[in-house]
């Protein structure tokens, strides 16, 4: 064990990686990734540990987001992507014919780096995914949109104009508001891709404070450029290098006492 | 530098003159309309003009003329067409001995043969005499007009809804029997429509008698005047739509008979082959076809802009789709009438006439101009307009709220019909009201589809169905084409055609104002699009 492990509380508590790996709750295998004739993903194997954070970093173009986007397929929707391996979600097969996408994407839900509010009401954007999975009684989706809310920390600023266009909000609020839109349809895994990048420091710490919360119910992978948002704010981190994954680790261990020459040199800024 | 800021201020100087000018170019448009329109239903005085020659005329001074050979001269409306025989007369200013403004003069709107100006005798009931003086006659004349109202609009009942209901009643009873007889019905059958259609022709019988007693009672009142050169004439009182002392009247009588002027020219029929009364039944044509044709066209032009945005693979294909819809904008309207002409009233109205209504031919009931081939004729011009407007407001839906709607698990078309439709609402309903802006100002396409001088009904009545698309309809825009150039009387009907076009600018307003509050408020839903 390492001396900063013990000294940190935070991580003391948790088990050994090899012991939360044993059952991921999803899991990339040599996965690889084209647009069209350029290769984005290389033989990429990740497993993501359940009910905890995972931060994929990276320089920009190293193919964190497009690895993001493919646990939920939403890769599907671009013109010209082939994808070889698998990505597994508890244990089968996210590619199966068989799979519902749609399904799948409900229990897999996402924030975008810009926030997207739908141009509805509040309320509607949250109970939008409860309605297109077939809620449609009053009382039970405004029971989801309370829970949702309170459980992405908006239910008090917001309460009182649930009815109101939800473009009306500030940055972070929207933000927080697409979280609560994931959640309401109640998914195992939530993917955050770059959350906070257009957010203000403020709005910054309130979602990452909102994560730690959510990881008691969710998984979480967030895709981060910010390097001390990685190590504050997840248990996990993987750091990706031209669509390759270089390393996978503990968060305090990859940054304190990162393995691979790359991952030292992008951490301690030499490049990236 | 200088000469660069010089250049630079010019052309904002020239930009800012452009939109000056266009704005002033619009400003005067409504003005003149509304002056010239507007004036038309004000009451001038009336002038008796003594002539060296003899020659006494009362009227309205129309307008002057000066030509440098021989004076001024000025054209009076004399009215009085049943005497004279001519609405106006051209005076040579020169030959004007005298000129007053008579106290007693009055002017009589009638509905047959124009207006009578001059001066009140007598009101007469068969030889009876119920008043007899100016004074008399103008005392009596409120009571004894409220009475032939009354009557008049008894009569007008009986003509239009218990007639017309026994027509349409024995015109469907015709049609049965026919259709029965067509399919070799059987006799018991046809025996039972016969006896309702004696039993109905009797109705027809007894209203029709009750309706020459009623006339006769209607018409036996005579107002008698005497025109400036002595001549007298007695008028059926009945007739008689408003009788006013133009030179005596107060600023509020004035005011009162400015507004009921305009009340009557917005909502009654029009009379004297358009000359005078009212353009209602106009009014309404056009703002029933103009919501016919919004109801077909947003659905369809929406779809097809889906479609051609959402579904179809960006290639040359949707290339080539997109100039054609953008082109097909250009063509001329008319095609588009000939094109309405041949597909939609005879091929497709010809189809329905032999398939639902084979016992009223040869009489077409589709198979001719109607209100509805009409709108459809529109809607084919005006689909362009929507298509355009609503490919562009789903274009300016973001794609991350598409990507936030699928990543929900939404598929495709709930992504589409949930977020991204209402989202481009604002946009289709500028479509919209592009479309009907274009489609209210239409008139030659309409002309060969179902557009008439003079429709005898209006589309909608209480007769079942209700609504009648088949039947031929009125425009404000034809109306005032065939006011302002195709009338006996081209003078007297000048002013009508600017009121006529300032209410056909005022429907359109009226439409657009609805529809953009509409957008507003949708707008308003959505805010202040940040997204």
């Amino acid at each position: 064990m390492n001396s900063k492990l013990e000294r940190d509380p935070q991580l003391h508590n948790h088990r050994d990686l090899e012991t939360v790996l044993e059952k991921p709750i999803l899991a990339a295998e040599s996965l690889s990734l084209w647009y069209g004739a350029s290769q984005a993903l290389k033989e990429i194997s990740l497993s993501i540990p359940e009910r905890r954070i995972t931060a994929l970093i990276g320089p920009s173009g190293c193919g964190k987001s497009t690895l993001l986007r493919c646990f939920n397929r939403l890769n599907d929707l671009v013109d010209g992507v082939r994808i070889e391996g698998d990505i597994r979600f508890h244990g089968s097969s996210i590619f199966d014919p068989e799979v519902d996408v749609n399904g799948l994407r409900r229990q897999i839900g996402m924030v975008f780096q810009k926030s997207n509010p739908f141009p509805k009401s509040i309320f509607e954007n949250v109970a939008y995914g409860c309605r297109i999975h077939g809620m449609n009684r009053k009382r039970e989706l405004e029971e989801v949109v309370e829970r949702s809310l309170v459980r992405a920390g908006l239910w008090d600023e917001v309460k009182d104009r649930l009815h109101e266009s939800a473009l009306g909000m500030s940055g972070g609020q929207q933000q927080r508001l697409c979280i609560a839109r994931a959640i309401a349809v109640e998914p195992e895994v939530i993917l955050l891709d770059e959350p906070c990048s257009a957010l203000d420091p403020i709005a910054t710490a309130k979602i990452e404070e909102l994560m730690q919360e959510l990881k008691e119910r969710y998984t979480l992978l967030i895709v981060t450029h910010n390097m001390q948002q990685a190590a504050r704010a997840s248990d996990y981190t993987a750091f990706m290098y031209l669509g390759e994954r270089v390393e996978f680790g503990e968060t305090g261990q990859l940054f304190v006492n990162p393995s691979e020459k790359q991952t030292e040199d992008y951490i301690s800024g030499r490049f990236g | 530098m200088t000469r660069r800021k010089l250049i630079g201020d010019s052309l904002t100087f020239l930009t800012a003159g452009a939109l000056a000018l266009d704005i002033i170019f619009v400003i005067a448009v409504i003005v003149l309309i509304a002056a010239k329109g507007l004036g038309h239903f004000w009451q001038k005085d009336l002038i008796e003009l003594k002539l060296n020659d003899g020659r006494v005329y009362l009227g309205e001074i129309w307008n002057r003329e000066s030509n440098p050979d021989a004076g001024t001269r000025v054209r009076l409306k004399v009215g009085n067409r049943d005497v004279s025989g001519t609405d106006f007369i051209w005076v040579d200013e020169r030959q004007v001995e005298v000129q007053t403004i008579p106290v007693n003069a009055v002017l009589v709107e009638r509905s047959e043969w124009g207006n009578f100006y001059g001066y009140p005798v007598a009101i007469r009931h068969g030889d009876r005499i119920l008043a007899e003086g100016s004074a008399a006659v103008m005392r009596r004349f409120g009571s004894v007009h409220a009475e032939k109202s009354r009557q008049l609009q008894r009569i007008h009942e009986i003509e239009k809804d218990e007639i017309g209901d026994v027509n349409f009643q024995i015109e469907k009873l015709r049609l049965t029997l026919r259709r029965v007889e067509l399919g070799g019905g059987d006799s018991a059958a046809r025996a039972e429509l016969e006896s309702q259609l004696d039993a109905q022709q009797y109705r027809y019988d007894r209203l029709v008698t009750k309706l020459e007693s009623l006339n006769a009672e209607f018409e036996s009142e005579r107002l008698v005047l005497e025109t400036a050169d002595g001549i007298e004439r007695a008028i059926v009182l009945g007739h008689v739509i408003r009788l006013v002392q133009p030179n005596v009247l107060s600023a509020v009588d004035a005011i009162g008979l400015y507004a009921s002027r305009i009340g009557e020219f917005l909502t009654a029929e029009s009379r004297e082959s358009n000359t005078e009364g009212g353009v209602f039944p106009a009014i309404f044509g056009t703002v029933m076809m103009v919501f016919i044709m919004s109801i077909v066209v947003v659905p369809f032009g929406v779809l097809a802009a889906i479609y051609l945005r959402e579904y179809a693979k960006e290639g040359l294909a949707v290339r080539v789709v997109r100039i054609a819809v953008n082109n097909l904008a250009g063509v001329p309207s008319i095609v588009f009438g000939v094109f309405g002409l041949g597909f939609f009233v005879y091929l497709m109205g010809g189809s329905i006439d032999r398939l639902f209504y084979p016992e009223s031919l040869p009489n077409p009931t589709f198979g001719t101009g109607g209100i509805l081939w009409a709108s459809l004729t529109l809607a084919l011009l005006t689909v362009p307009v929507v298509i355009v407007a609503t490919e562009e407001g789903l274009a300016a839906v973001p794609q991350a709220a598409r990507q936030g709607s699928r990543a929900l698990g939404a598929t495709r078309f709930e992504t589409l019909w949930r977020v991204v439709v209402p989202a481009a609402m604002p946009g289709i309903l500028t479509g919209l009201i592009l479309a009907m802006a274009r489609a209210a100002g239409e008139v030659a396409p309409l002309m060969i589809v179902g557009m008439v001088k003079l429709a005898p009904t209006l589309p909608v009545d209480g007769n079942f169905p209700f609504v009648h698309l088949e039947r031929k309809f009125m425009h404000l825009g034809f109306h005032i084409f065939d006011v302002g150039f195709q009338s006996p009387n081209v003078e007297a009907v000048k002013p009508m055609v600017f009121a006529t076009a300032l209410v056909l600018i005022l429907v359109v307003l009226a439409t657009n104002l609805i529809a953009i509050l509409l957008r507003n408020r949708l707008r308003r839903k959505y805010a202040a699009s940040a997204v």
